[in-house]
């Protein structure tokens, strides 16, 4: 998976998922469609002499966002991570993320990557100067505009999945499906009380 | 013999399916020192928000719900909170929970309707129902997850997608947290509370001090909570970064749980509390990071920012950017700029327009019997909208048994029924542009309220306190304590 892209400068910290998407816009129930939803408020409420950063020409049809500290903290909603997906973003650079939003990008085919220091700073330069910079997710390396190389680091597992684009259900289900079997046997022996039957359900009316 | 385990240690070892570092032992590639586990989930509780896209895909799919069982829905988030004025049956809202209806009887997972006594907010509802047990690993695609924490369970927040690989095959991959400890000791001032704790803990170590880490909470003050203290508690660990918060089941826990409908039986309960027994950190367990924090000192804390660290105790000022480290002086001006505060000015004595009481975080009985001993006797101020709305319909039913509604309605309070309300802002009790809300709820980001709404995170003692004088005040001086 290779990007090639201007990165987008959002170099505040603490950019909360109800700022990438407001809650309101959490009432829709498709995963498609978000991205002209994504930062609503930050984007309606710009001037048109002096747009969001997403929407000015210079970052037209950018891929990469360019991000600080603790990116995408508060609320789970995975639909921000799609409707930043719908909008076109294929990865994220910041210092940190939020826990949750970082494992829902993995899910959705966003590159989350973790730089801070001297790497950092060298793609804030990039991006603040509009020049693209490439990033290569097989080798782990981003590319700066003078051909200089940064490593990336990813679990191995997390890489995997952004690349094969693999299905969590399906390979749990084709290679797993004895184990889970198994775990629910034991458990039903010695932890007999986590398995309601359909008396104690019966506390509730729609079964 | 095994090495001293923590709590965390313990309920994660009990819950691997499949430890994905052995694949590559066997395959003989370079082991990841960060391989996931697929990782045993007992319980999903369900709401309207995240659920969807997820129930379609498992439709798609055409495959079953694997353990209806383990399953619990009910409608929270954009719920009306005014049952004379139900969302319009056309409207995003109604839709929604009545696809959540549609999918949880298609399924035949359990689901609590709207009007049912049951009803409330997913985090409120899993504990009053018994569902949340010590030593269970718990989801819900909400990030408040955490607050189950409070009972020994392993309890966290997930997306969409993650929702749909449970229902499926009741199962999460997982990467290990490492493991941190937080140990109060202290008693607790008059007029101080649990809120009043976690959010100094979060001022102290900021929005991402626990990332990577499960927090522990332990130590003779933490022994001392009540259950909803320790839900107040744990609930609030994900503003701190991280997603679990821990406290190890003891005699308060079991006392709490027993006789609950889902709750181990009678026949069960003393095979399940000598399980649950054995659900603490061995003496000599090594967490990775470790805190104290003595309780005894602390005042009521009051958020001024537009982020939950951005809290100081309420006889504190408003930061002044030029004393701030270059980097936090940016967020600070940043964060000021959209509340309207002034650097070096007090907290107290600032302005509210609205109150809320409720909220996953503060809206059970002891958050409202809180408050309530505020209002008594006082008048909610000029200028003023104050609301309650308690977290469950069963939270609700027993403090108007106590008398609790009379009394915030007497005061000028409206008393509203169940749901995420206000919090969320997701059915239509939000903040318009330019109010400025006393709020027991969690998050204080911009617009989290409802849009332009300037939020300001506090106890429900201190949010009475707010509604009764108008403006941000130490509940203690007002009361005489």
């Amino acid at each position: 998976m290779r990007i090639n892209s201007v990165a987008v400068p959002m170099l505040q910290s603490d950019i909360d998922t109800d700022a990438i998407l407001p809650a309101r816009f959490l009432l829709l129930m498709s995963k498609h469609g978000l991205g002209q939803h994504l930062f609503h408020e930050l984007r309606a409420n710009a001037l048109e002499v002096d747009p969001f950063v997403l929407d000015k020409p210079a970052y037209a049809g950018a891929q990469i966002i360019l991000a600080a500290k603790r990116f995408g903290i508060g609320s789970s909603r995975e639909q921000a991570v799609w409707a930043l997906h719908d909008f076109g973003i294929r990865c994220i650079i910041a210092e940190s993320f939020g826990e949750i939003f970082y494992a829902n990008c993995i899910n959705n085919g966003i590159v989350p990557i973790t730089l801070f220091g001297e790497a950092h700073a060298r793609i804030v330069e990039a991006a603040n100067a509009g020049i693209p910079i490439r990033v290569d997710l097989e080798r782990s390396t981003i590319i700066l505009p003078d051909e200089q190389a940064i490593d990336v680091v990813l679990d191995d597992s997390h890489r995997a999945k952004l690349l094969s684009g693999q299905d969590d259900i399906d390979d749990i289900l084709s290679q797993h499906k004895t184990a889970i079997a198994n775990f629910e046997q034991r458990q039903m022996q010695h932890s007999p009380w986590m398995y309601l039957d359909d008396e104690r359900l019966a506390v509730f009316d729609n079964r | 013999m095994e090495s001293p385990q923590t709590l965390y240690d313990k309920i994660w070892q009990s819950h691997v399916v499949h430890d994905y570092a052995a694949d590559s032992v066997v395959s003989r590639s370079a082991p990841s020192a960060d391989a996931p586990v697929l990782l045993y989930i007992d319980r999903h509780l369900v709401q309207e928000v995240s659920s969807p896209v997820a129930f379609e895909g498992l439709f798609e799919r055409a495959i079953p719900l694997r353990r209806p069982d383990a399953h619990i829905a009910v409608a929270d988030h954009a719920v009306s909170t005014m049952r004379s004025r139900p969302n319009p049956k056309n409207s995003q809202a109604a839709q929604q929970v009545a696809r959540l209806v549609e999918n949880t009887a298609a399924t035949g997972m359990p689901y609590i309707p709207e009007r049912d006594a049951r009803q409330g907010i997913v985090h409120i509802i899993g504990p009053e129902l018994g569902f949340t047990l010590p030593g269970c690993t718990l989801v819900c695609g909400d990030s408040h997850t955490s607050t189950h924490g409070a009972f020994g369970a392993l309890a966290f927040g997930i997306g969409s997608s993650q929702c749909e690989t449970v229902f499926a095959t009741q199962c999460l991959q997982q990467t290990k947290q490492k493991n941190m400890r937080v140990s109060l000791c202290g008693t607790l001032q008059a007029g101080v509370y649990v809120k009043d704790v976690i959010l100094a803990l979060i001022a102290q170590i900021g929005t991402a001090g626990g990332r990577g880490y499960a927090i522990e909470f332990a130590g003779p003050a933490v022994d001392a909570m009540s259950m909803e203290a320790r839900m107040t508690l744990c609930n609030m660990t994900i503003e701190a970064g991280s997603r679990i918060g821990l406290v190890a089941p003891d005699e308060t826990t079991f006392a709490y749980l027993k006789g609950r409908p889902l709750a181990p039986s009678v026949r069960q309960w003393n095979d399940a509390c000598d399980a649950w027994r054995r659900l603490k950190s061995d003496e000599h367990a090594r967490f990775d990071h470790e805190l104290q924090l003595d309780v005894s000192a602390l005042e009521p804390q009051v958020s001024w920012g537009t982020n939950p660290a951005q809290t100081s105790a309420i006889s504190a000022c408003v930061p002044d950017p030029k004393d701030a480290p270059a980097e936090a002086a940016e967020s600070i001006r940043d964060s000021l700029a959209y509340i309207g505060l002034q650097p070096g000015a007090a907290i107290a004595g600032t302005r509210i327009d609205r109150v809320f009481i409720g909220s996953c975080t503060n809206s059970r009985i002891e958050d409202l019997r809180a408050a309530a001993a505020v209002a008594a006797g006082r008048k909610v101020a000029d200028k003023v909208h104050a609301m309650v709305v308690p977290g469950s319909q069963q939270v609700a039913a027993q403090a108007q048994g106590e008398g609790l509604d009379k009394i915030f309605l007497d005061a000028g309070f409206e008393w509203r029924a169940a749901g995420c309300s206000m919090c969320v802002a997701m059915n239509s009790d939000r903040l318009k542009p330019g109010e400025r809300c006393a709020s027991t709820t969690n998050r204080n980001f911009a617009g989290r309220q409802g849009r332009g709404g300037l939020t300001h995170l506090m106890s429900p003692a201190m949010a009475a306190a707010a509604a009764v004088t108008g403006s941000i005040t130490d509940v203690r001086e007002l009361v005489g304590l």
